[in-house]
């Protein structure tokens, strides 16, 4: 893992000399989108430069499916000025749907195709031209690592390669913008490594990202910037350090115990006014640099971004 | 955006590319899926459109036609040889429409992956009527080839069948998304089928002159696309084209650009939220 302190947003586009007046690749204002009674999207404020890899961090209903949803204009947004690539949205979708991918959530690849043939549709659907069609079906083939697999077909490929090629066939016209909607959600820890170096590389040559998740392991490895979404708003951004560093403090001291210890550790905590939270067979005392001693014996560990994230949302995830 | 930037940004050249309404590009690319897959499935298609004509003939055109050798001054078995021609179309753009765009809407998800990329409502569901109906077109000439096995005379006119066949197959794919798009599940497909596509390929005069009919069952084949499809080839094959056909061509005509705009409309609503 990256030291968090060089991910800066716009640093490994040095190379580029990220303009400082660049239009942001996505930017949202007051979007709400209703479902009914329901609020899924409740004033939506985005904007996320480009270059950069960006993410979208909240619980399961927090808005961030329906979000990304809105972004290629198959959820038409109630209120609110939605822009991606410089184009309004809905109007001018379709052109900003030429220059960016999308790698959905579920898997909604061709099961009966094979995938070089996968490839071959959606190379057409973008708009590659003629000439360059087997060039860039060779090239998305070799991202997700299927070159041996190309006249396969699709059921029969593992759940690991299938996501591979979902990645893969977003990327296939060369996107300046990447959607990634939890990209490894129910993926085994080995495959989801294998992910992470795909989409690390895909900053790396300046591709813009925005990544939905709720692994916040995930957002803390990958993203530059990570906004935390609740209930259909962001309620913070920042890089993962600022945010470890603003909600939750420098260290955590973790009690373990049997639960009458916890509860007895946890009111003291409430008594004086220290930020606590229950984490699985322990209590979790955030900013525990500042307690001078009084805290009581347990293990102390740095702040990380769950931190952060349970003292924003005061909701427990994953 | 700098200059230098602009150099370096991955597909910077797509921005030069604008982009219309119904482009002949996204069409392609969801009908060359279409093709794909067609290439999997097609020698099933073709046994039973050549198998199922056959049935017909063997059962309609020899069974009845012991019993009745002309009907309309037709011999029997050329008279059901030219009607099946329409079943078969209703059958292979119909079932279609309704099964493959609820399974790739609604299981496979594989509608959502088109729309996300740069394909809109109306250029998917054009693409996906517009090859089921060229399909249906190649298919309708099916039962005039078992036809011509029977007897059936070649001619000139049976040249028009594969455009009469895709003018219909149009609006019946048409129809079938619609029913796609308003079905709750797959299972709802049988109200229609028994309900409404059963007895329009009976009463359309397949298998009997409509004439026979009594008067409100007649009413019925004469807003049935089917009837006219029927009429349309019968004249066409049998060389007995008239100016009532361009009657029957332009109610399957108008059935056509109808279907496709409800569906359009009333599946763009179901895919778009």
């Amino acid at each position: 893992m990256r030291a968090l302190d060089d991910k800066g947003a716009g640093a490994h586009t040095a190379g580029v000399a990220a303009p400082s007046d660049a239009r942001p690749a996505i930017a949202l204002r007051g979007v709400v989108k209703r479902y009914g009674e329901i609020t899924a999207v409740d004033g939506l404020h985005l904007e996320v430069p480009p270059g950069v890899c960006f993410g979208l961090l909240g619980p399961n209903g927090a808005g961030k499916s329906t979000t990304m949803r809105m972004l290629t204009a198959q959820t038409l947004a109630d209120e609110g000025h939605l822009e991606v690539l410089g184009y309004a949205l809905p109007h001018e979708s379709k052109q900003s749907r030429l220059e960016m991918g999308v790698v959905p959530q579920l898997d909604n690849l061709d099961v009966e195709l094979t995938c070089r043939q996968v490839l071959g549709v959606f190379a057409r659907l973008y708009r590659v031209p003629r000439a360059e069609r087997e060039t860039a079906v060779g090239r998305a083939l070799t991202i997700a690592n299927l070159v041996g697999r190309a006249d396969t077909i699709v059921r029969e490929l593992s759940g690991g390669m299938r996501r591979r090629l979902l990645v893969a066939r977003g990327l296939i016209h060369r996107p300046r913008l990447v959607l990634l909607d939890e990209p490894t959600v129910g993926l085994d820890p080995q495959i989801r490594q294998e992910l992470w170096s795909l989409i690390d590389g895909l900053r790396t040559d300046g591709v813009t990202v925005l990544m939905s998740t709720h692994y916040i392991e995930e957002a803390e490895r990958l993203a530059d910037t990570v906004a935390v979404m609740s209930r259909g708003k962001i309620i913070a951004q920042g890089t993962p350090a600022e945010l470890i560093r603003a909600h939750a403090g420098e260290q955590v001291v973790e009690v373990y115990g049997p639960p009458e210890r916890l509860a007895q550790v946890s009111e003291l905590a409430a008594a004086n006014g220290w930020p606590s939270r229950r984490s699985g067979p322990a209590v979790a005392i955030l900013r525990a640099e500042r307690l001078n001693g009084q805290a009581p014996e347990g293990a102390r560990r740095p702040a990380n971004l769950e931190d952060a994230f349970v003292a924003l949302t005061g909701e427990d995830i994953e | 955006m700098s200059a230098q930037a602009q150099e370096l940004t991955v597909g910077a050249d797509a921005s030069a590319r604008r982009i219309r309404r119904l482009e002949p590009a996204a069409l392609a690319g969801v009908m060359s899926r279409d093709v794909a897959i067609f290439g999997r499935y097609w020698r099933a298609t073709t046994f039973s459109s050549i198998v199922q004509p056959t049935i017909y003939l063997l059962a309609f055109g020899l069974g009845f036609g012991a019993l009745t050798k002309h009907v309309d001054h037709v011999r029997y078995i050329d008279y059901v040889a030219t009607g099946v021609v329409a079943t078969a179309v209703l059958f292979s753009s119909a079932f279609p429409g309704m099964f493959n765009t609820f399974v790739r809407w609604q299981f496979q998800r594989t509608y959502d992956a088109i729309l996300a990329a740069p394909v809109d409502v109306e250029e998917l569901i054009t693409a996906e009527v517009l090859w089921i109906s060229l399909r249906a077109g190649v298919y309708g000439m099916a039962p005039l080839l078992v036809g011509i096995a029977f007897g059936l005379p070649p001619s000139a006119g049976m040249l028009l069948v594969p455009f009469i066949g895709f003018v219909t197959g149009f609006g019946f794919a048409g129809f079938g998304v619609t029913i796609a798009a308003v079905a709750k599940t797959i299972d709802n497909f049988n109200y229609v089928t028994s309900a409404v596509l059963t007895p329009m390929f009976l009463v359309a005069g397949t298998f009997f002159p409509v004439a026979a009919l009594p008067a409100g069952l007649r009413a019925i084949a004469e807003v049935n696309p089917l009837y006219h499809c029927v009429q349309l080839v019968r004249d066409a094959v049998l060389g007995s084209l008239g100016p009532a056909d361009l009657g029957h061509a332009a109610v399957l005509v108008a059935f056509a650009l109808l279907m496709w705009r409800v569906a359009i409309w009333r599946l763009g609503r179901r895919l778009i939220d």
